[in-house]
């Protein structure tokens, strides 16, 4: 592996997380439980995607055979995914949506505010966009968390569902690869490994205003960045790039 | 009617100003469980395009509203008040905005 492999799996890495995560977030559009939470999610996942295609962008640049960052959207194969196995879960109940959003985005927020001090000017630019919008992104899971958790007795039983569903995919975030060895050596990325203890306090800050506990020692699932992936990711795929397939090149 | 029931969570009247210093204008109204969620509602409903720099949000039952049947007497004596505008006096020369 060369540092340039490195930095485009990396990047790959970052923008699958967005797109998939958007496209998971897309579905509530017209689902929501109220009108305002409609936009609310979906200007989320509008977030995610314009993150998405600044990515994917400086990936194609990065990799240099002339992709678009839409040939690697639409035309890359599931096992060239690396989105976190969390991003791909289904939406489940809206309790379900919440908790996946609560971990992702405080894992977000910790990674990203390393990411503005990267050595990759690139890296270091689209994270100086992207933070202001987890931060919104954090403000809206925590204060939903915190009113499902600490409300009724239904509520407060789906969180907890949610949390004991969602939490076997949270080790994988801070497992550190090849990949992430390179990048940590270039000054591109932080080391993973530190960003473990302050997610969990933040998370556990605000779960325990929640009323809400984690779960005891739990198996973590692990594959996402070996390309290796749960079965709801073929699905979003099949879906998301079926046009592409069915007539390549197809333009509005 | 009058067996259909709001299952819609209490009303926000929402204010925008679009420059820091300019009048907070109405933009419109969201439904919110409380004042926290209210002002994401309402923060996602009406300042994705640039609309403003500041949002006020006010309890719709907040706000007292002049009752039409008031109307005329309210408003329609101002009609034929014109000397209370400002426009007759002279501008002094070399004052541009008054």
């Amino acid at each position: 592996m060369t540092q340039k492999d490195a930095l485009f799996n990396y990047t790959l890495r970052l923008a699958d997380d967005a797109l998939i995560l958007g496209h998971r977030l897309g579905e509530w559009c017209s689902k929501a439980p109220i009108l305002e939470e409609d936009l609310a999610l979906t200007n989320i996942a509008l977030d995610m995607i314009g993150r998405t295609e600044s990515l994917l962008r400086y990936a194609a640049q990065v990799e240099g055979m002339g992709h678009s960052e839409d040939d690697l959207a639409y035309k890359r194969a599931e096992r060239k995914f690396y989105n976190h196995l969390l991003c791909e879960q289904p939406n489940g109940d809206f309790a379900q949506t919440m908790v996946r959003q609560l971990f992702i985005s405080h894992f977000e927020q910790l990674l990203y505010t390393e990411l503005m001090k990267s050595s990759d000017a690139t890296i270091a630019a689209i994270a100086g966009k992207a933070i202001k919008e987890i931060n919104y992104h954090c403000r809206h899971a925590k204060d939903w968390c915190i009113r499902l958790g600490d409300g009724t007795a239904e509520s407060r039983d789906r969180m907890q569902k949610a949390i004991e569903t969602l939490w076997m995919y949270t080790g994988e975030l801070f497992e550190a690869d090849e990949t992430d060895e390179w990048m940590q050596e270039a000054g591109i990325a932080p080391d993973l490994k530190s960003l473990a203890g302050p997610w969990k306090t933040a998370v556990m800050d605000v779960l325990s205003e929640a009323t809400l506990s984690l779960p005891d020692a739990h198996y973590m699932q692990t594959g996402s960045k070996k390309g290796i992936h749960s079965e709801h990711l073929g699905y979003i795929l099949a879906e998301m790039q079926y046009l592409q397939r069915a007539y390549p090149d197809a333009k509005w | 009617m009058e067996n259909i029931q709001d299952t819609q969570w209490p009303l926000w009247e929402v204010f925008i100003q679009s420059q820091p210093g300019t009048p907070y204008k109405h933009a419109g109204s969201v439904h919110g469980s409380d004042k926290a969620i209210a002002m994401q509602n309402a923060r996602d409903t009406y300042t994705r395009r640039n609309e403003g720099c500041s949002l006020w949000i006010v309890p719709s039952s907040a706000i007292v509203a002049s009752e039409p049947s008031d109307s005329e007497m309210f408003f329609d004596p101002a009609n034929d008040k014109a000397y209370r505008h400002p426009t007759f006096y002279t501008m002094p020369e070399g004052a541009l905005n008054i």
